[in-house]
């Protein structure tokens, strides 16, 4: 069980002008019993257009396997700049993350995604393996992901 | 200083090591099996043929992976449910589950970080440093024993924990090089230290169209199945997402609606190099060379479990020096070149009589040399053990040039005496190096240069009476070295010769003591023997045991040796005095430097009155027929033809191919040497046709053999020190 405080420390690309305003969001994401190692987790945000905005957590430290977090690496180049500060441990099968991270409020009800990809060694990747809509009426309502996500929630 | 750099490390790092290497060992097994099960594809089939079978068994295919074994697993969604298998190449269909071995995993999470996540990544790291250090400093050892690079596979001898020890690290120590080293590699590629590769930057352009099928794809239809990595197929109703390809060359992306190649990029020089040694250390790619590794690193933990040993023998056989007196103040210094530690054990003994007999005693390792120091000194005595091919033993390091560099020699006189063995071709090379630096040096002596051979009681007894002479003092010394457990042997027949030519000579046969389970188990004690082992007597009123040689093998179902009575001997007296019946104390000690061999080499068995016990029990032994020539030294054959009634019966068997006598007593002495010379055709043809020569017998006849010898193999260009540098010379004398 992980819990964690950080603060949004994003890039440029989410700390546009008018969002001064922000608030702390709980990022929960439980992984089912897939029996295999740790599980490398990218979180990140996409705007309606579907264009990579910026990173809210990368778990798993090993920069020389983010390639197999497909899509984010396909995003980002496999920039590490983009996880400065907000890396963490990768996880367990059947074990919870749990993050704490101040969002601004304009990234809710405005079309942005969150997405989930991930990475299990000798096992498939899979990308997109969550995509959920920020809205304030989604928050606390637990998704399933497509392989090793069990549940992922946002709570306001 | 290297022993110690192996020592301390191999210690320190043992449990680590062994974890390391089974773990290894075991999951070394992996990529065989793997290799052995995957369904394999055909030759020249490409990755089109590959993705269109597999699309057509499930249309829902996201991922098709090769591993190096040549596996394939497709990753799929049907409706929304993730799938995966091992795929048949030859059907698209899937053959096995793709779920990872459990087994393998947990022995993969245990060999590289012990469950600890960094922390053990670094510890084990740690572990393949000390493998490398100790493969290291393990092979400069080797070479110093064995006498330099060109001898690596040479014939070991000495304790079988050492022997052991070594024949496993020189074959083993190569894969343990590449595999530590490997493995520090793949660590340092973990922690990033490493350059790495990358891919290429994602297509801006791409055409917009979907529905080309892969299986149409020019760069997949020239790409064969051998070079596939991986193959990711775009989501599905994506129009601008591509098709991902990963060779053994590179990455590239491939347009869905047209299957042009949008972009490449060839994997960089690092990363060929860290999959060359990814797959040198793993075996995945490389299975045969992964099972070899594997079982090279069996090899650690029992050079772990014969290192310890050795450790603890040397250390065992050093013994503490009760009232040790300074260097200043000491009239006898006593200086010990020993390499693992029996030395010191006679020195304890001579140290210890020399001071009951009022003397002061300072003992110090011969490294430790300081003239200056020893102020009161009277005399000097020099210990010094041989180490491999002549070089100084461990702790008389720097004593030769720190004489070398004395300005005049110390004003007390010296005595040097050598301990070896005298099986090695350099016997007592050290000692006699140390003694003509003496000579060189001016240095007075008190007594000549003397050797003892194989840690003899006797020859020590011997040396410590002439000492006591020189000195004016009774000196006996009686040493035990580290005294083996005994047995009592009883009687069961006696044969005499050679009384009537004033040489009373006995063969004597005892029984075979009872061995206990855990004897037999450990070949311990009596329970293991051939001909050629040594047996210790200890005869009744002296601590010192006499060294007999064996004319029997366990086999034969007895303990036979055969004796001659010395004037004056204590024990040969009570040994050729006993009847069937009663019994004496002894113990076993092997002798695997004299032994015949394997092989079907011919065999020059040569020796001279009791010398003759091994022999015959090697011919006794030689139901495989191997040709051998006896040649044998008597006084009369009416009187001491030792064993005279069973040669015409052997000779009959097949065990002997030719027996030659020389007589000593009559109108023409006749010694074996001269029956040598008699047939020196015969016997240069032999040796030159890889024949083994072992000579048993008294000091003054092995000489004279290695001289009629060395006649007998001038014009072949052989010569008995070059057939003892090979193992082809053995002797064993007294």
């Amino acid at each position: 069980m992980k819990s964690l405080l950080a603060t949004l420390a994003l890039t440029t690309a989410l700390t546009l002008p008018g969002l001064a305003m922000a608030r702390p969001v709980t990022l929960t994401t439980t992984l089912n019993s897939y029996g295999g190692d740790g599980a490398y987790l990218a979180l990140y945000v996409t705007d309606a257009s579907g264009a990579y905005m910026g990173s809210l957590w990368m778990a798993g430290t090993k920069s020389k396997y983010y390639e197999h977090l497909t899509d984010w690496y396909r995003a980002t180049g496999g920039d590490t700049a983009q996880v400065n500060g907000i890396t963490g441990a990768s996880v367990g099968a059947g074990r919870t993350l749990e993050i704490t991270l101040d969002l601004a409020d304009a990234l809710f009800d405005a079309g942005y995604t969150l997405h989930i990809d991930a990475a299990v060694e000798d096992m498939r990747d899979s990308p997109n393996e969550v995509a959920v809509p920020l809205t304030t009426a989604g928050a606390g309502t637990p998704v399933t992901g497509r392989r090793y996500i069990a549940s992922f929630a946002y709570d306001m | 200083m290297i022993r110690a750099l192996h020592r301390w490390p191999g210690l320190l790092a043992l449990a680590l090591v062994t974890v390391l290497s089974l773990s290894g060992a075991a999951l070394s097994v992996f990529p065989a099996a793997e290799r052995i099960a995957a369904p394999q594809a055909e030759a020249g089939m490409t990755v089109a043929t590959l993705a269109d079978r597999i699309q057509g068994a499930y249309p829902g295919v996201d991922q098709i992976r090769r591993a190096p074994s040549g596996r394939i697993t497709a990753y799929w969604f049907d409706q929304g449910t993730p799938g995966a298998a091992v795929i048949d190449p030859a059907t698209g269909q899937g053959a096995a589950s793709a779920d990872p071995n459990q087994t393998q995993r947990w022995l993969t999470n245990l060999h590289r970080s012990l469950f600890l996540g960094d922390g053990g990544r670094i510890a084990m790291a740690v572990g393949a440093a000390a493998m490398l250090g100790l493969s290291f400093s393990g092979v400069l050892l080797v070479t110093r024993r064995v006498g330099g690079w060109r001898n690596w596979f040479t014939r070991l001898r000495g304790p079988l924990a050492g022997r052991l020890h070594i024949e496993i690290a020189r074959i083993a120590v190569v894969g343990l090089v590449l595999s530590s080293t490997t493995a520090l590699w793949m660590t340092a590629s973990t922690f990033d230290l490493l350059p790495g590769g990358g891919v290429p930057a994602m297509p801006v352009e791409v055409s917009g169209e979907a529905a080309f099928a892969p299986g149409q794809m020019p760069l997949l239809v020239e790409t064969p199945v051998d070079e596939l990595r991986e193959l990711s197929f775009p989501y599905p109703a994506d129009a601008t997402d591509v098709f991902t390809l990963k060779t053994d060359q590179g990455t590239g992306y491939l347009d869905q609606g047209t299957g042009a190649l949008l972009a490449w990029t060839d994997l960089t020089g690092w990363e060929r190099v860290s999959e060359t040694i990814y797959m040198l250390h793993t075996g995945q790619g490389a299975p045969t060379l992964g099972l070899v590794l594997g079982l090279m690193a069996l090899g650690v933990p029992a050079m772990g479990v014969t290192g310890v040993v050795v450790w603890l023998a040397g250390r065992g056989g050093r013994p503490r020096i009760r009232g040790n007196q300074p260097a200043g103040r000491a009239e006898t210094i006593l200086l010990v070149g020993s390499e693992g530690g029996s030395t010191w054990g006679f020195a304890a003994t001579l140290h210890a009589a020399l001071s009951r007999a009022g003397q002061s005693v300072h003992a110090a390792p011969m490294s430790a040399f300081s003239p200056d120091r020893y102020t009161s000194a009277r005399r000097i005595i020099v210990l010094a053990a041989t180490y491999g091919d002549g070089d100084s033993p461990a702790s008389a390091k720097g004593f030769l040039s720190r004489l070398a560099t004395l300005d005049h020699a110390p004003g007390a006189p010296v005595a040097v005496l050598g301990f070896g063995d005298r099986s090695f071709p350099a016997y007592c090379a050290f000692a006699k190096a140390v003694s003509e630096a003496a000579r060189a040096k001016g240095w007075s002596e008190l007594l000549p240069l003397d050797t003892i051979d194989r840690q003899s009681p006797q020859d020590f007894a011997r040396w410590g009476r002439g000492l006591g002479k020189v000195l004016g003092i009774d000196l006996e010394l009686a040493h035990q070295p580290v005294l083996p457990a005994t047995e009592t042997l009883t009687l069961i027949s006696r044969r005499d010769y050679g009384n009537e030519v004033q040489a009373p000579t006995a063969i004597l046969r005892f029984a075979l003591p009872k061995a206990t389970l855990w004897q037999r188990l450990t070949g311990a004690a009596f329970a293991r023997f051939t001909a050629g082992d040594l047996i210790g007597i200890l005869p009744e009123g002296s601590p010192v045991p006499r060294l007999y040689s064996l004319a029997s093998a366990r086999r034969d179902g007895f303990v036979e040796i055969v004796v001659k009575k010395q004037p004056g001997g204590l024990c040969s007296g009570q040994l050729t005095a006993l009847e069937p019946g009663q019994t004496v104390t002894a113990f076993l000690r092997r002798n695997p430097g004299f032994q015949p061999g394997r092989g079907k080499a011919p065999l020059i068995l040569i020796g001279a009155g009791t010398g003759i016990g091994p022999l015959a029990g090697f011919v006794r032994g030689n139901s495989r027929r191997r040709p051998i020539h006896l040649f044998f030294g008597m006084r009369h054959p009416d009187s001491d033809f030792l064993y005279g009634e069973e040669m015409p019966v052997w000779q009959d068997e097949g065990h002997l191919v030719q027996l030659v006598t020389a007589v000593s007593r009559g109108a023409r002495p006749h010694y074996v040497q001269d029956a040598l010379r008699n047939e020196a055709a015969e016997v240069a043809r032999l040796i030159k046709d890889g024949a083994r020569v072992l000579v048993c017998g008294g000091r003054d006849m092995a000489a004279g053999v290695a001289d009629a010898l060395a006649d007998i193999l001038a014009p072949t260009g052989l010569s008995p020190a070059a057939l003892k540098a090979e193992g082809r010379y053995v002797e064993d004398v007294y």
